[in-house]
């Protein structure tokens, strides 16, 4: 578009060892520009376009935290390409994953938020949404939970409510619903940031995506969403789907970070059950590929180390395999119906509910459900072909009407 | 009437609201809001009117009703607002059952069609389906005019060799007269549920003919000489009612008897625990840790389970071992009814149909004296009586559903269509507390009976993916118990509140293809007949049309083969008429689908939950 250029300053990672090679920036914003941005953002995470919404034209970016350490630094490249992203007179919101507490500590480590006095078109929000260990014990927590297969409902719940990962799901739904709301509803830009920018950061901008852009509901645009947001975005796959949740080693870095983002937008799914082209199926197989894989996609940590280890060479796409014909019918939703509007889901505790499919998938008996299922893509078949017959049999009794009517004048 | 009113979004937190007009009929309360969307609220679902605090707006006005409805209404002038109350008060309590909904409620029915809808559903014609009478099973005269059980019906099951004297002793040894009688009968086990109240047996009582009826009861069993006594209370509970000279079997005095204690907690219990959940689920702003907390200290899924687990305990018993089983609590009409209704839905397929579901609802509950009037506040009385027992039994029934979604004919609507009836006192079937009070109010001549209405919309209420074939009669559904399994279910609590609920409804799609493939069928039935009758004509248009396939027309080329020799040599005005025709009716789908989107709309405002940007 008119604001906004591709730069290949990151061509040989150079830059920033975690973007691709090619990011989206504004177009007033020279790359001498940008280098100096990196140096004022955690691990050179400069800010980059995520998202462009068509529909008024505001922006959604990403980047790290800025640098500001104790002192309150500042940069002025840093400001002039965030501005660069409003419309004149227009304002902007920096949401910020972490609460203002744990971003506060985090200017005594060099890090920060961007002070108002420097940033003054910009509103900012904190929003906690819980990383690392906190996330892998309550993935570990919750598993265990699912496990037990005592008769105490008590239990049950308490240890449900005691893994916390619900309060997550709505933790980070509630927030890319917020940075959807500020694009859609007022008409502003949004720069999402946490400390790197590698995790909570893109489970915000690719939902907020899911909720405002219809193409990230299909099946390509979904698997587009996936490579852009989380593989290209540099989310450290290899540090955080390590072990899952039976490990006893404890690693530092292992966090669910991608499989929390899958069940939120499960939980979107399940609300609008016919506004997406895939299935649960399609979200169940990519849990289980970040995790394991014949397949390259989710090797490596970033595009950086995927081009070393020349994985795009060595090994396969799931891609490629996921888009045959024979193994898309099985991800296809039988009652999609192709939805433009914005989907706002609701985030009520009472809204959102345990992710079946995957923490009770091998606890509870499927056989009824699965056989449901089989049932409702049977009544949608069977209605198209009598859609079909129907068309056939009018266009023939008004063939042989009108042959009869000719026949009577002739 | 009141203008200028505001309803107020339960949950906003920024109290969004409507404005419009309240009106108060004799039996509803109706607000009209600008947009001219119509709320009905009918008195008798009022189970509660408080009047908040004054602000500044006015004078909030907090209605909850039976149904899981809340509405907060602000009134601006606070004496309108007392007004409102007031004859809310006054609208909402009602003294007599004559004042009640059913007996004013003309849905235009002329009487044969009346008495014909009470004829519906025949309780002795249900006994002969499930093969009784029998050799072991006879009808008993004893409580004919409701001499011995004034809250038993007239017409009782009982075991062929339990003569009047064994009946009436034994009736005279259970807590309110309610003997051992006959519930459901296994045809291929020749097993029976039977219900009864708690023995009088205080520390040491015993009673003969009681013990002979029991006998009677498992030599009634050819299959199992044993059988179970489940008394469906806790131990304690049981143990606490011997003080009061009722109490429990003792094994010692009752040849081949197990007994077995379920657990399930008495109506107090659970009247507390439905508080609680409405408490924990009505908060603005819960945290998802809140709310499962709450749900875990209400208890509420723990009692669900609890009914559930009892159930399945009856049904291994007449499946597995072939036993008889009796069942009772205290009085025998509150879990009793619970168990006994829920074991026979899993043993009989036929209580999975929409109007074997009604049977069941008329033979365990209402026939068997469970005190709908008491339970569910149909008259100004006791508070202490008022208990959600047939609510966990819609839930249970629920919670089945979901486990088994092909095996029921009827849907979540159905369940919550009639938990709606069982409070909104509109039609007869619910009124009292058993059948003696119903006779006596002439319910069968002054009321209509629910279930004809429910079967005359039984689209609304059928499942689209039940398949009868898939389970065949008398298939036991075993359900997984473990706790995972029971949900929340936000549909009935949350029933009005929409922004909770999925936009996109599944079922509805679902139902609506279903119902739409029918109607197809029937299409193409119809243009089939119409073309053999077209076709029946002469040979000669054949032959003729023969000689000028030689200039086929465009249209021919996508139709197949066989259609070419029909083909106009002119398109006539008529032929062009019949394609609009045709035309019309494909669009008649699509726009059943833009209704889908219209009535589900996908823009929602984000007023509940999603953080408001305050900062």
């Amino acid at each position: 578009t008119d604001e906004w250029r591709l730069s290949c300053i990151n061509k040989e990672f150079s830059v920033c060892p975690s973007y691709p090679p090619v990011v989206i920036v504004p177009k007033c914003i020279t790359d001498e520009e940008l280098r100096k941005v990196a140096m004022f953002r955690h691990s050179s995470r400069f800010p980059v376009l995520s998202y462009y919404h068509r529909k008024n034209g505001m922006v959604m970016m990403r980047s790290s935290q800025p640098l500001t350490g104790t002192n309150g630094r500042r940069c002025k490249e840093d400001e002039k390409l965030i501005n660069a992203s409003l419309r004149p007179g227009k304002r902007g919101y920096i949401i910020d994953t972490r609460s203002l507490n744990v971003a506060q500590q985090a200017r005594a480590k060099g890090g920060g938020f961007e002070q108002e006095v420097h940033y003054p078109q910009w509103r900012r929000i904190h929003k906690g949404i819980e990383r690392f260990n906190i996330l892998q014990e309550s993935l570990i927590k919750l598993v265990e939970a699912c496990n037990d297969q005592s008769h105490n409902m008590d239990r049950w719940l308490s240890k449900l409510e005691a893994s916390n990962w619900l309060t997550h799901v709505k933790e980070i739904l509630t927030t890319a619903c917020l940075a959807a709301q500020c694009i859609d509803r007022e008409g502003a830009s949004v720069l999402v940031h946490g400390t790197e920018g590698t995790d909570s950061t893109l489970q915000v901008t690719s939902l907020a995506q899911i909720i405002l852009d219809p193409r990230c509901r299909t099946i390509r645009g979904f698997e587009s969403l996936v490579v852009r947001e989380w593989l290209q975005a540099g989310h450290p796959f290899q540090q955080r789907c390590a072990q899952s949740a039976y490990s006893n080693s404890k690693q530092k870095w292992e966090a669910p970070v991608f499989l929390l983002f899958l069940d939120c937008v499960w939980q979107i799914l399940r609300q609008f059950p016919c506004s997406f082209e895939f299935n649960e199926q399609f979200l169940i197989t990519l849990f289980e590929h970040s995790y394991a894989s014949q397949f390259g996609t989710f090797l490596g940590n970033n595009e950086s180390e995927r081009a070393k280890l020349k994985l795009p060479q060595k090994t396969m796409s799931l891609w490629s395999w996921v888009n045959r014909k024979e193994e898309l019918s099985k991800f296809q939703n039988p009652i999609y119906e192709a939805n433009s509007l914005v989907i706002w889901p609701a985030v009520a505790p009472q809204s959102l509910q345990l992710w079946a499919g995957v923490f009770l998938r091998w606890n509870r008996p499927s056989q009824y459900l699965e056989e449901a299922q089989e049932e409702m893509v049977k009544i949608i078949r069977y209605n198209k072909e009598l859609q079909d017959k129907v068309k056939v049999l009018r266009r023939h009794l008004a063939e042989v009407e009108a042959a009869g009517r000719a026949q009577g004048n002739l | 009437q009141v203008e200028q009113v505001k309803l107020l979004d339960r949950f906003s937190t920024s109290n969004k609201s409507v404005t419009g007009t309240l009106y108060l009929t004799a039996t509803h309360l109706l607000f009209i809001d600008s947009s001219q969307k119509e709320t009905w609220i009918l008195h008798h679902h009022i189970a509660a009117v408080e009047k908040l605090p004054l602000t500044t707006s006015g004078c909030p006005l907090v209605i909850q009703c039976k149904n899981f409805r809340i509405v907060h209404f602000v009134v601006p002038r606070e004496r309108d607002c007392h007004d409102v109350y007031n004859s809310l008060l006054q609208l909402s309590k009602t003294a007599k059952y004559e004042e009640l909904y059913a007996f004013s409620y003309n849905p235009k029915q002329n009487e044969s069609e009346q008495v014909k809808g009470w004829q519906l559903i025949d309780l002795a014609e249900e006994y002969k389906r499930m093969g009784v009478p029998n050799a072991y099973w006879q009808l008993s005269d004893a409580n004919r005019d409701y001499k011995i059980c004034e809250t038993y019906p007239r017409e009782l099951y009982v075991p062929t060799t339990a003569s009047k004297p064994i009946i009436v002793g034994s009736s005279k040894f259970r807590s309110k007269g309610r003997f051992p009688v006959l519930s459901y009968y296994h045809k291929n086990k020749e097993a029976a549920i039977c219900r009864c109240s708690q023995p009088l047996s205080g520390f040491s009582a015993r009673c003969l003919e009681d013990e002979h009826m029991l006998q009677a009861i498992s030599k009634a069993n050819p299959s199992n000489r044993y059988m179970y006594v489940m008394d469906t209370r806790p131990k304690l509970n049981a143990m606490a009612n011997r003080a009061a000279g009722k109490g429990y079997e003792n094994e010692d005095n009752y040849s081949n008897i197990r007994f077995q204690f379920v657990g399930i907690e008495n109506i107090h219990v659970m009247r507390s625990s439905l508080q609680k959940l409405l408490e924990v689920s009505g908060t603005r702003g819960l945290s998802v840790n809140d709310f499962l907390s709450g749900l875990e200290n209400s208890g509420w899924l723990r009692h669900i389970k609890a009914v559930v687990d009892a159930a399945v305990f009856l049904v291994k018993a007449i499946a597995v071992e072939s036993a008889s089983v009796l069942v009772h609590c205290s009085d025998g009409w509150d879990r009793t009814s619970q168990v006994c209704s829920l074991g026979a839905l899993l043993l009989d397929s036929y209580y999975r149909t929409i109007k074997g579901f009604m049977v069941l609802i008329e033979k365990d509950w209402i026939s068997f004296g469970h005190k709908f009037s008491d339970r569910c506040c149909q008259l100004d009385g006791d508070p202490k009586e008022i208990s959600p027992v047939f609510t966990q039994f819609l839930e249970c029934v629920w919670n089945l559903t979901e486990q088994f979604p092909q095996a029921f004919e009827y849907n979540e609507v159905f369940l919550l269509q009639i938990h709606e009836h069982v409070h909104s006192c509109q039609f007869g079937n619910f009124l009292g507390n058993c059948e003696k009070e119903r006779e006596e109010l002439k319910v069968k001549e002054k009321t209509y009976s629910l279930w004809p209405f429910l079967l005359a919309e039984q689209k609304k209420y059928r499942n689209p993916l039940y398949n009868p074939d898939l389970l065949p009669e008398l298939t036991l559904l075993e359900p997984n118990t473990v706790s995972f399994n029971f949900k929340f279910w936000r549909n009935m609590y949350h029933q009005f509140d929409r922004s909770m609920h999925p936009r996109q409804s599944v079922l509805n799609l679902i139902m609506n293809l279903s119902e739409q493939n029918k109607q197809l069928e029937e299409d193409i039935k119809e243009l089939e007949a119409k073309i053999k009758q077209r076709n029946g004509q002469p040979d000669v248009v054949l032959v003729k049309e023969h000689q000028q396939s030689a200039h086929p027309a465009p249209v021919a080329l996508k139709t197949p083969p066989c259609f070419k020799k029909e083909q106009p040599p002119i398109p006539g005005n008529d032929a062009v008429r019949t394609i609009e025709g045709s035309n019309t009716a494909d669009n008649r789908y699509s726009e059943l689908v833009s209704e889908f989107s219209k009535a589900e709309p996908a823009v929602v405002s984000l007023e509940y939950g999603v953080a408001r940007m305050t900062c």
